[in-house]
């Protein structure tokens, strides 16, 4: 039993983690909470589907076309829509929830949703571990999240699109003097993330089915995650998915499957009346509260 | 040549503005015309659509319009947006369901009572959400209704998945029909009203900079939960009657539709008026309704109408109608 949780705590953390890494990022660096989040790792699921089936492409052909239109979208979802409501928080929200949902309900209505759906493994067959028995899709899960936490670190630190990003994040003025384009980097920081999540759908749907009703569940995962570890901090997000990622499968182990959504809720709900900017946020300690 | 457009007020909009003894009859009709001719217009809406289903649309019209209405309150009086009026929906709903059946009250008395107790369970709930601001309060509710809807899936308390079955109705159609377009109307004018009052301009002036409010004394978190309270009171009517009405309350009840139609509607209507919302949900809901036969389609659409709104149009039908009312407006070259 204890190793067993164990294991599949670390794998539902870093699943959490992919999921939320997108949405942090580009709350961090341009302040758009997207919530249009969980209907983005939805679409690049059907796309990819489409792409393997219809279209019949091979595997890494189909899911790198799916992960660079999911980016695409999301840059002109900032370039056509966002652009003209920027520095407005609440409208928004309103947007690219309203686009999200949009979304989603337009793949209901062409027949996306039910069990019909799902991607292919990357890795098949599965291992023992400490005497628990664990698909290799899940251990890639791991090792996929962990290198996309590493080489985004890599590229936020050491490159200078990254210290660009960096800039934006902590003064957007100050960074705008220094001939930062703000526009341009919040366009990349919504490509990004949308990237970001693109790829955890790649990685984490093969685990289940394609569905249009998982969008919510996605966004309420990323947001919980992000929310408990603070809205911009990378560190926030790993160890707010270990908490809940830990906490989740407790509770679906003694308590049952429907506490799983409860848990994210819980810690959203929490966390804003406890301390609203999380575990690690510092910038906005005083501005979110009269 | 550069020119420009230039509004200036008409002459009869100066006088009654100014003037309270007012002396022509036309200048008593320029006020009176635009608050009487749609109340009017509201009232007489079930006469005039044809047939048992025409007075459902008005009656299912009039509960968004309510909800709208307080979606608009609570952005007016405490500069909060709500992401979950399904809250305050659901609460309503399940709490007169819970009384008619267990405690077998009239529909008429668990209106009421949902209506006081679906506020204060509300409100309770938000209280301590309520120092957050922006995107963090609109999460917290945003979050609420889910929570809630999980919590029922989960422990199978109040019916469960199945929901709440063998709720009376009302009494008879025209008590149906006509409670909750004089709610409706009542609650409408009497905010707009509310809004001039003493309470009302200090809940204005939250909205506008609660941290200058808060620098002249005035206690923002109370007056917040007072500003709640009401909003939260009109929801909650909303879904008590929806319950009587369908004679059912289940999951649905929570469902994110109930939050985005009334943000739409107040889009449409010209958010912050209060008539607004109104005059969006007469129009967004019977257009809803029209395209019930496309299925989820009718939620792309008018999710995709939102965001053209916000987008390109986000001053409001009412607000542009009001400027027309009250304003000529001439090229003049600079």
């Amino acid at each position: 039993m204890v190793p067993s949780l164990i294991i599949y705590g670390l794998i539902n953390s870093v699943a959490l983690a992919l999921i939320a890494l997108g949405f942090s990022l580009t709350y961090g660096i341009s302040r758009v909470a997207n919530f249009s989040h969980g209907a983005l790792y939805v679409v690049t699921g059907f796309a990819a589907w489409l792409l393997l089936n219809r279209v019949q492409l091979n595997y890494y052909l189909a899911v790198f076309l799916a992960v660079v239109l999911i980016s695409v979208i999301g840059a002109s979802i900032y370039r056509l829509a966002l652009i003209r409501v920027r520095g407005m928080p609440l409208l928004e929200i309103i947007v690219t929830f309203a686009l999200g949902t949009a979304a989603l309900e337009a793949l209901r209505f062409f027949g996306f949703f039910g069990s019909n759906y799902s991607l292919p493994p990357l890795f098949r067959g599965g291992v023992t571990l400490l005497g628990v028995p664990v698909d290799t899709q899940r251990l890639a899960v791991v090792v996929i999240g962990g290198t996309l936490v590493f080489i985004l670190w890599l590229v936020t630190h050491h490159t200078r699109v990254g210290l660009a990003f960096r800039a934006m994040a902590q003064d957007e003025q100050a960074a705008m003097m220094l001939g930062i384009d703000s526009d341009l980097m919040a366009t990349w920081s919504l490509a990004l993330g949308a990237a970001l999540v693109g790829l955890s759908a790649i990685v984490l749907l093969p685990l289940s089915f394609i569905a249009t009703e998982s969008g919510a569940n996605i966004l309420v995962s990323a947001i919980a995650v992000c929310i408990l570890g603070g809205l911009e901090s990378t560190a926030g997000v790993i160890v707010a998915s270990l908490l809940i990622g830990y906490a989740q499968i407790l509770t679906v182990a003694y308590l049952g499957p429907h506490y799983q959504m409860i848990v994210a809720l819980l810690a959203i709900l929490v966390t804003l009346i406890v301390k609203p900017s999380g575990l690690f946020g510092k910038q906005k300690e005083l501005e979110e509260r009269v | 040549m550069a020119r420009r457009l230039e509004r200036i007020d008409r002459p009869i909009k100066v006088l009654t503005d100014d003037i309270y003894a007012l002396s022509s009859i036309w200048n008593m009709l320029y006020v009176a015309v635009p608050r009487i001719f749609p109340a009017l217009l509201v009232l007489l809406m079930p006469l005039l659509s044809p047939g048992a289903y025409g007075e459902r649309v008005v009656i299912i019209t009039a509960i968004y319009a309510l909800l709208a209405l307080s979606w608009d309150f609570i952005s007016l009086s405490t500069g909060l947006v709500s992401l979950g009026q399904a809250l305050f929906f659901g609460v309503g709903a399940y709490i007169a369901g819970l009384l008619n059946l267990h405690l077998g009250l009239s529909p008429i008395l668990t209106l009421a009572l949902a209506t006081v107790l679906g506020a204060s369970f509300c409100t309770a709930l938000l209280a301590p959400c309520l120092p957050l601001r922006g995107i963090y309060f609109a999460m917290t509710t945003l979050v609420y209704p889910l929570l809630i809807a999980r919590v029922i899936e989960a422990t199978a308390i109040v019916g469960g998945t199945d929901g709440l079955v063998g709720i009376d109705s009302f009494p008879n159609a025209w008590v149906e029909t006509y409670l909750v377009l004089i709610f409706l109307l009542g609650c409408g004018f009497g905010l707009r009203r509310f809004m001039t009052t003493d309470l009302g301009l200090v809940l204005r002036s939250i909205s506008d900079n609660d941290q200058a409010a808060r620098a002249s004394g005035v206690n923002v978190t109370s007056h917040k939960l007072i500003a709640l309270w009401i909003g939260a009171a009109l929801g909650a009517f909303a879904g008590a009657y929806f319950t009587h009405l369908y004679m059912f309350v289940g999951l649905s009840a929570f469902s994110l539709d109930l939050s985005i139609l009334p943000i739409a509607c107040a889009v449409v209507g010209g958010m912050g008026t209060l008539a607004g919302p109104v005059v969006g949900a007469f129009i967004l809901v019977p257009l809803a309704e029209m395209l019930r036969d496309l299925g989820t389609l009718r939620i792309v659409s008018y999710s995709l109408l939102l965001v053209a709104l916000v987008l390109f149009k986000p001053e409001g039908l009412l607000s542009y109608l009001k400027r027309r009312y009250e304003q000529v407006e001439r090229w003049v070259e600079v």
